[in-house]
């Protein structure tokens, strides 16, 4: 327990300053009145749904709680649950075996809500594009309102995009 | 050239694949399988990787391949099929991880294996039964609308008996897939994975690309994995156009393989603890594992590595000054992750949780044909570093670290040995890392051709089997460890209570997307 204690103490605090929003990478005009928005800038629940990546975004998602960007001191949580979310991050081009499940994954989401698509794959469909496999950009199939390009996005960019998503535009 | 004994004792013409590891290649027929395999697997061999072809326009029918481990050395096996009745003899008995191969083979290409399990694996209900989309007369751009799959999963019946199903949409940040856990109480009786849900045409994507430009998708498989993936795409393709990259990038390649392995381990070492009630564990190691990061983004271009490794080499340099971050990265790592290994190792509430729990039986594990870290946790020898001990490790010297408990205790310990491995290893070549080119050009024609790739990525190994023709990719196939690995992980949660799951499935971490192409 003393090395624990002392490993704590050794370290510090690490997190630095949150990036601003970067209102660039919204898709469409904010569609959530301000008081709402005032709401989720204290406390954003986020659900995450891979919907078919490569993992390479889930590996930056995961980095974005570690105590350099310290996300729950933002007041953003991740829950396990669609039903407890304002927020869906959606990665992966959709695959066509998730169509689905990521369909009912958004109607479990209580309005109102909002989603960001996450990485190349969720902006464009990136290298996997549109197939038999493959619905491409997560727009194809449940609205999104920013998207936040990169292979992967890093965690700052991350951030400037899910920022974006509850900042009132102008 | 004479084959090897092992090889030349099963009687067929092999010939050298031109690779940077060991490899041979024979054609067999379909009525000698079983009994190839059956002697194989007698003498120890076992089976990487398993995959089918549609060679009709070459008036062959279809081909079903097999790369098997014989005697350390790499064997691909060719078994033509006849065009009107592609089926061949159940494999599953003698390896069971090609029991899901064949029914992914049968999904994507029509081509059957006379198996009792018939149900579909990567064909949920997103095209249908009779459509097949690996073969060549199929275009890649057909599509048919979503509807909702009825799998049949094997039912437990009895008293208390009930079924907990998890996913496609898992509560973490992870990738989806469906458990179907049969419990009594908290008691798992039986796990049933169901896969798939993440298939997006890798292998149909790689048929007709330049062979250069399949290294951007090879990458891009299992993002986790990209360094590893990279390489074994770039070993078969500069194996099947005959380019030898330089000495310096092959280094290279080893700095940045074992910095995607340090990275992983770290991450999942966090992940343990905190899945083992120490949220302690999972600040710091992430904290580290942010700093590998942020020095790769640095040195090496991309905080993942991806595009690094190249066909031909590496993608950049790395001068004196950038060797001495990283050897004093990797000196500062090891000294603090002895500190946090301290932790672990005394912290009682947690070994609780990691002791005698998920446990993998090396018997079972050879059985199953158990590969990469998860093998050698439960005492499988197998680390392509190791041997064949493909350049440079065979200068290198990796030492083996080997558990035999097999529990979630044995892969953390595997984990922590590997980990500090790695960072000397990163640090030897930090400072013997000789001057030179750090790329050869890629030659553009030549006829058809195979090239093998094989290398130890963090989490086992990668397999990349490619055929091409006049610099086209005719047939790329990847073969991620996680095929092996995942129906131990049924095996292994068995026995245990539920909530104990996510820590067994976290000391394995098997890739989603990498299985399912």
């Amino acid at each position: 327990m003393l090395k624990l204690l002392k490993q704590i103490a050794v370290t510090g605090i690490k997190t630095e300053a949150a990036p601003r929003p970067d209102a660039s990478l919204r898709l469409v005009e904010q569609r959530l009145r301000d008081e709402i928005l005032a709401l989720f800038a204290g406390s954003l629940a986020i659900r995450h749904v891979d919907a078919g990546s490569c993992n390479g975004c889930e590996l930056e998602i995961h980095m974005l709680t570690n105590p350099y960007y310290n996300v729950e001191a933002l007041g953003i949580r991740f829950v396990a649950s669609p039903r407890h979310a304002d927020m869906l991050l959606v990665t992966g081009p959709v695959a066509r075996n998730m169509e689905t499940a990521l369909r009912r994954t958004y109607d479990a989401v209580p309005d109102p809500k909002l989603v960001v698509a996450v990485g190349d794959c969720g902006c464009t469909g990136g290298v996997f594009g549109e197939s038999y496999a493959s619905c491409g950009r997560v727009a194809n199939v449940i609205p999104v309102d920013v998207a936040v390009p990169g292979c992967p996005p890093t965690p700052t960019a991350l951030l400037q995009g899910i920022l974006a998503a509850i900042t009132a535009t102008g | 050239m004479k084959p090897p004994a092992a090889i030349g004792a099963l009687g067929l013409a092999a010939m050298p694949i031109r690779s940077a590891v060991p490899a041979w290649h024979a054609r067999a027929e379909a009525a000698q399988l079983r009994e190839l395999c059956v002697s194989v697997a007698a003498k120890g061999g076992r089976l990487a990787a398993l995959w089918g072809a549609d060679e009709r326009d070459l008036g062959e029918g279809f081909a079903l391949h097999l790369a098997l481990i014989v005697d350390d050395l790499l064997f691909w096996l060719t078994v033509p099929l006849p065009a009107e009745a592609p089926v061949f003899p159940d494999l599953a008995d003698v390896f069971p991880a090609a029991g899901r191969m064949q029914r992914a083979i049968r999904d994507l290409l029509g081509v059957r294996a006379t198996a009792a399990d018939q149900r579909p694996w990567l064909r949920h209900a997103a095209w249908p039964e009779d459509v097949f989309p690996l073969r060549e007369d199929f275009g890649l751009e057909n599509w048919y609308g979503a509807a909702v799959e009825q799998y049949p999963f094997v039912a437990v019946a009895g008293d208390g008996v009930h079924e907990i199903p998890v996913g496609p949409v898992h509560a973490g940040i992870i990738e989806p897939g469906h458990f179907r856990f049969s419990v009594v109480g908290e008691k798992v009786l039986r796990l049933e994975e169901r896969l798939g849900y993440t298939h997006k045409a890798v292998d149909k994507l790689f048929a007709g690309r330049a062979v250069a430009a399949g290294a951007e998708l090879a990458g891009r498989i299992s993002g986790d994995s990209t360094v590893a993936y990279a390489w074994a795409y770039a070993m078969a393709v500069e194996g099947a156009t005959g380019v030898e990259p330089p000495s310096r990038a092959i280094w290279l390649r080893a700095l940045a393989l074992e910095r995607e392995r340090i990275a992983n381990h770290l991450g999942d070492l966090g992940y343990l603890g905190n899945d083992g009630g120490l949220a302690f564990g999972l600040a710091q190691f992430m904290r580290l594992k942010e700093d590998v990061l942020r020095l790769n983004a640095e040195l090496l271009g991309h905080r993942y590595m991806m595009d690094y490794v190249i066909p031909g080499g590496v993608e950049r340099n790395i001068g004196r000054h950038g060797c001495d971050e990283l050897a004093e990265q990797s000196e500062r790592l090891a000294r603090e992750v002895r500190v946090l290994k301290d932790v672990y190792d005394d912290h009682a509430g947690l070994q609780d949780r990691f002791l005698a729990c998920g446990m993998l039986a090396p018997a079972l594990a050879r059985k199953l044909g158990v590969v990469g870290l998860a093998g050698r946790a439960s005492g499988q020898p197998f680390d392509a570093r190791v041997v064949p001990g493909f350049a440079p490790y065979d200068r290198l010297g990796v030492e083996l670290h080997l558990q035999t408990t097999g529990d979630v205790a044995a892969r953390v310990a595997v984990r922590f040995a590997e980990l500090a491995e790695s960072l000397r290893l990163v640090q030897t070549i930090a400072g013997d890392l000789a001057p030179g080119q750090i790329a050869t050009p890629l030659k553009t024609a030549g006829g058809r051709a195979r090239g093998i790739g094989w290398v130890e990525g963090w989490r086992g190994e990668v397999v990349i089997a490619l055929e091409c023709d006049r610099g086209l990719i005719r047939r790329c196939h990847a073969h991620d460890p996680s095929w092996q690995n995942w129906p131990a992980l049924e095996h292994a949660v068995i026995g245990n209570i539920v909530p104990d799951f996510p820590l067994i499935n976290k000391s394995f971490n098997l890739s989603y997307s990498g299985h399912d192409l």
